[in-house]
């Protein structure tokens, strides 16, 4: 079990006061905090490694280089990839999807249909949308239940010959709910179509293994796992990633190039044209390092706990409503009042030193779906504790006694 | 008075209401206060034109000239942006319209509220005192 007044003894940033109040971070599905390993990592980066990869002889552009490429080695044994080339660094989750989105672009006509969830994130959504725009391909998206899970009959009945992507998230982060990835991506397949798996918060919060679930593209961000922000991975299939044409034309990502034209470079760096964010990479590495310290099993046995203690905490408070109620969900507490404006209680909990999200998390379809102007998140990271739940609980009845 | 002597003695009225409390969940508790006193609008001034952009919460307001001064019928969808719909209302009705197109709402600073609110809210009390001083300046131009 995590010992989590321990662990934040890691993270200088939790040690300080707002309002006058000692900080509750409550917002970690935007994104988490860094302990200090990753923090020291990044500066030690820069104060003896520093030097651009992969392209000089000397002994710091090989250190850097080394460097950049162990955390490939980490993320590749992360989700169990079966090559260290298909894990492919992006900007983030955001630029993962774009980068296939992109690629589609001369694979898809007429025709063609996406389908994508109701549950998404605008990110896994949006470059769907400009797709199915250049495209002249059909976008359909399978429907959300009222607790919050995907409507899997409905999904079956959506996929068909046509259905040429099939996208949805790992874990949404407005409302928490763990979509049945094997199933979903093995009805995909079953009529021909690329699976496409957004991770950002799946890869912080569960195990992940790309050829167990069998799924063509799984992408996440550093920056929602204790690592650096502007840096993410594309985990891709050989086969797609090979059949994909290149996102963006520069150096690194070519053999040769002439004045006619060019060739590309093979498998990662073909997709990874100019100098990456090195400094983030090496981060990440760091955070990697510091999650596998303590065990994806301790770390889910720990939300689960908080998920528990903080569900009845929040249920306790008169005519509060969760929204996200699936079996098994994570880290994630979205919750509103029928008579309140989501803004009013959040700013009111930032007075009191609790940061949480109000708004759509970026996600406006689910609370189209709820006929809501938005809710309060509440989410989990390691160094989350009871107590962290017990000053929201409070929290949010202080704010309700200002408010009514 | 003049209406600008009117505005300036309001503006003081609030500042010297606000100052009254040290700790700001006690101003966010009477900004709320005030929010809870201002009338409902009716629906009908709900509209698309009369949206104020830039807020996380909905800002509706409309405004009418009677007998040379300007009077403003505005809402809001949360309650402590109404409070501020309500403490610039309460500034700001009845006043000629050439000292609403002059109005630095200095009082806001004062308090210490621009500075306070989050950026999403401190850009949307930024619309409402553009939008009332625009208000002031159409209606210096229809006399
Ligand atoms: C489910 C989900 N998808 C995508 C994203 C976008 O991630 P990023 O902004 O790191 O690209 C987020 C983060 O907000 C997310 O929670």
């Amino acid at each position: 079990m995590i010992d989590a007044a321990a662990l934040r003894t890691e993270f200088p940033i939790l040690h300080q006061q707002v309002h006058g109040k000692p900080l509750v971070y409550l917002d970690n599905a935007a994104t988490t905090q860094k302990p200090r390993a990753v923090i020291a990592a990044v500066v030690d980066y820069y104060e003896r490694i520093n030097s651009n990869v992969h392209r000089g002889v000397h002994t710091l552009s090989q250190r850097a280089t080394d460097a950049f490429e162990a955390t490939r080695g980490k993320l590749q044994r992360l989700v169990n990839a079966a090559h260290e080339h298909e894990i492919i660094y992006t900007t983030g989750t955001t630029g993962s999807i774009n980068l296939v989105a992109h690629g589609f672009r001369s694979l898809l006509g007429p025709g063609d249909e996406i389908l994508v969830s109701q549950l998404e994130h605008h990110s896994n959504l949006v470059p769907w949308q400009m797709l199915a725009q250049h495209t002249g391909a059909t976008l359909r998206y399978i429907p959300i239940l009222p607790d919050g899970s995907l409507d899997l009959d409905e999904a079956q009945r959506l996929l068909n010959p046509r259905t040429k992507l099939l996208a949805f998230n790992h874990i949404s982060n407005a409302l928490g709910t763990v979509n049945p990835v094997k199933q979903l991506t093995e009805w995909g397949h079953a009529v021909g179509a690329c699976v496409v798996v957004d991770g950002a918060q799946g890869l912080p919060h569960r195990p992940v293994d790309v050829q167990e679930l069998g799924v063509d593209f799984y992408a996440g961000s550093a920056h929602k796992m204790y690592g650096p922000t502007g840096i993410g991975m594309l985990y891709g299939r050989t086969e797609w990633l090979e059949k994909l044409p290149p996102y963006q034309g520069g150096g690194e990502m070519i053999s040769t190039v002439t004045m006619a034209q060019s060739t590309y470079a093979g498998l990662p760096f073909k997709f990874e044209a100019g100098t990456p964010n090195i400094e983030a990479v090496v981060g990440w590495g760091a955070a990697l390092d510091w999650m596998n310290a303590i065990g994806m099993d301790a770390l889910m046995a720990h939300e689960a706990d908080l998920m528990a203690y903080g569900t009845e905490r929040l249920r306790a408070i008169d005519g509060l409503v969760l929204f996200g109620t699936a079996p098994e969900k994570s880290a994630v507490l979205s919750f509103g009042f029928e008579d309140l404006h989501p803004y009013d209680l959040g700013t009111l909990l930032d007075q009191q030193g609790i940061a949480v999200r109000t708004g759509q998390h970026c996600a406006q379809p689910i609370m189209d779906y709820y006929r809501i102007p938005g809710t309060v998140r509440a989410s989990f990271a390691a160094y989350s504790s009871r107590e962290d739940v017990d000053r929201l609980g409070d929290g949010v009845e202080r704010a309700l006694r200002m408010l009514r | 008075m003049s209406t600008l002597e009117i505005l300036k003695a309001r503006e003081a009225e609030v500042v010297e209401e606000f100052e009254f409390f040290d700790e700001w969940m006690d101003r966010y508790e009477h900004l709320i206060a005030q929010g809870k006193t201002l009338p409902a609008a009716s629906e009908s001034i709900k509209t698309d034109d009369n949206l104020i952009r830039g807020c996380q919460s909905k800002v509706w307001i409309t405004a009418e000239k009677r007998e040379g001064l300007v009077y403003f019928t505005a809402d809001s969808d949360a309650i402590i942006t109404r409070g501020l719909v309500a403490l610039l209302l309460r500034v700001c009705n009845g006043l000629a319209p050439e000292v609403l197109a002059q109005a630095d709402f200095g009082f806001l600073q004062e308090i210490g509220l621009t500075e306070h609110l989050s950026p999403t809210r401190a850009n949307g009390l930024q619309s409402m005192m553009k939008q009332i001083r625009l208000y002031g300046v159409a209606f210096q131009a229809v006399n």
